[in-house]
């Protein structure tokens, strides 16, 4: 119960902030008169998102459609890549140059070619999602691998566990704190390849608002569409935190 | 005495490097069913690798080694093991943890509620089974891990400093505690440490290693009668086996009088 309370305090404190924020913004636009199509209002990027709700949500279940799915396959993936390193030192040695290698290439300047790769729907952007997402993955499920404690890797060894029993048993709960701080970068990063594929080629999704209305100068739109991305994001990243809070409740015990 | 539990002989160990450095020099060392052994040394000494290699987590360069009449070439049967940390898994509850040694052998844990249940009062840790280890203190935390060790009944318990990282009031509680735990179940235990007052409390026989190379330069019967109280280490026999190891330690240059420098 002690807890709870500062938490809601924070809470309060955050709504706050970003309320101040807001109006500021509402009372400058007014006051100075800015014309929307430099900088709408608040109020009026809400009336727009309200004028055409079913629309703005359709398009952001089409991005969130591809961000999900290119973080999906980034976990699921990262954690298997991840899993091969850590236990076997040939497939390490193999695969790290290549991971470091095309991490450094910048990914979004890949968007392009995978529109050739893969044609113009859904996959060429869950592709982008995906590759900007694996490696924080990969890196801090190595990390958590690597920090079982010796001594259980040991007892482990004495007791003669079946590998499959340590993995579960040990390998994963150690590392699940690290997984899902890897996999919160994850779900923000996968959101940005979703918006920089729809950017390259696209019909739909809010990456495609984004770049269809800034084309016609309807800065509200723009807006909007940015509003739908933050509300996404927040939401994501708050459905992840959850998922740790409830796998991860021993951490708390004291 | 009935069949013996470690037979050693001979056994070397070399560390090949760009210098080869010899960890074990012809150890010697029979530990009969249900005797407690203390492995008795400084830093260095080899006592560690010693219980590593009846562990079967290293192997031996030269000799033999034979854990319950089979030759060592990988973890024994039946050993079970305590370290100088705790190593419990913080996510699990304290009758969790005492379950992993059976999880690991994909046995089912409803066949050992009534083991956790009898170690744990024997542990003094029945109030405490539903908490988590860093609800408990750092004594508390070693007696289940002790637990841990004992849950399916090993022949040979193995103990790396198991107290060394407790301070000295818990040290001596935990001393009591074993010693009582040990009187109940009498498995065989290889107990090591660097403490001499511990090592001569507990064990029924200190095997004393000294270093460069590693090797057993004496073994000391305990022949004190017990349950042994904590004020038999006043008693007069208590410290006549006590200095004799000093004095191993001083002819060995490991320990120096303060003058005599």
């Amino acid at each position: 119960m002690k807890r709870l309370r500062p938490r809601n305090w924070d809470l309060a404190w955050g709504a706050a902030s970003v309320f101040v924020v807001l109006a500021l913004w509402e009372l400058a636009v007014r006051a100075l008169s800015i014309r929307p199509l430099l900088l709408p209002a608040p109020t009026s990027i809400l009336a727009e998102i309200g004028s055409d709700w079913i629309w703005y949500l359709q398009q952001a279940w089409y991005t969130l459609v591809v961000t999900l799915l290119g973080f999906v396959c980034a976990v699921v993936v990262g954690v298997l890549v991840a899993m091969l390193m850590v236990n076997s030192r040939l497939f390490e040695k193999i695969t790290y140059p290549l991971v470091v290698a095309t991490n450094s290439v910048p990914k979004v300047a890949l968007a392009p070619l995978f529109v050739i790769w893969l044609g113009t729907d859904l996959k060429p952007k869950v592709a982008i999602a995906f590759l900007l997402a694996i490696f924080p993955v990969i890196v801090d499920t190595v990390h958590g691998f690597r920090s079982v404690p010796q001594d259980i890797v040991d007892l482990g060894k004495v007791l003669r566990s079946s590998p499959a029993a340590f993995f579960f048993k040990v390998s994963i709960p150690c590392a699940l704190p690290s997984i899902f701080a890897g996999s919160k970068v994850a779900i923000s990063l996968s959101l940005v390849g979703a918006i920089v594929g729809e950017f390259v080629s696209s019909q739909r999704g809010l990456g495609n608002v984004i770049l269809s209305a800034q084309g016609v100068f309807d800065t509200p739109r723009v807006f909007a569409a940015i509003v739908m991305l933050v509300v996404m994001s927040m939401l994501t990243f708050g459905v992840l935190a959850w998922l740790e809070h409830h796998f991860t409740s021993w951490r708390r015990k004291h | 005495m009935s069949l013996p539990s470690v037979v050693a002989r001979d056994v070397q160990k070399v560390y090949s490097g760009d210098r080869d450095v010899l960890a074990l020099e012809k150890v010697s060392l029979n530990i009969g069913n249900g005797e407690f052994v203390s492995i008795l040394g400084p830093s260095g000494c080899g006592k560690s690798t010693f219980l590593r290699c009846v562990a079967g987590l290293e192997s031996i360069t030269d000799g033999e080694l034979f854990v319950e009449g089979r030759k060592v070439v990988g973890p024994p049967d039946h050993v079970g093991m305590v370290f100088q940390r705790d190593a419990l898994l913080d996510w699990r509850t304290i009758e969790e943890n005492i379950y992993l040694p059976i999880e690991f052998k994909g046995k089912a844990r409803a066949d050992y509620r009534e083991k956790a249940k009898q170690l744990l009062k024997l542990t003094g840790l029945s109030d405490f089974a539903d908490r988590y280890p860093r609800q408990l203190s750092g004594g508390m935390r070693q007696r289940a891990s002790i637990c841990r060790a004992l849950i399916d009944d090993p022949a040979l318990l193995m103990m790396d400093e198991p107290f060394g990282a407790l301070d000295a009031f818990t040290r001596d509680q935990m001393n009591v505690e074993l010693q009582r735990i040990w009187m109940k179940t009498r498995n065989t235990v290889m107990f090591v440490t660097h403490g001499i007052t511990e090592a001569v409390f507990l064990a029924d026989r200190v095997v004393v290693f000294a270093p460069r190379p590693g090797r057993i330069i004496e073994t000391l019967e305990i022949t004190l009668p017990r349950p042994r109280p904590l004020d038999i280490r006043a008693s007069a026999e208590f410290g006549r086996y006590c200095s004799r190891i000093r004095e191993l330690f001083q002819d060995m240059g490991i320990m120096k009088e303060e003058n005599a420098a």
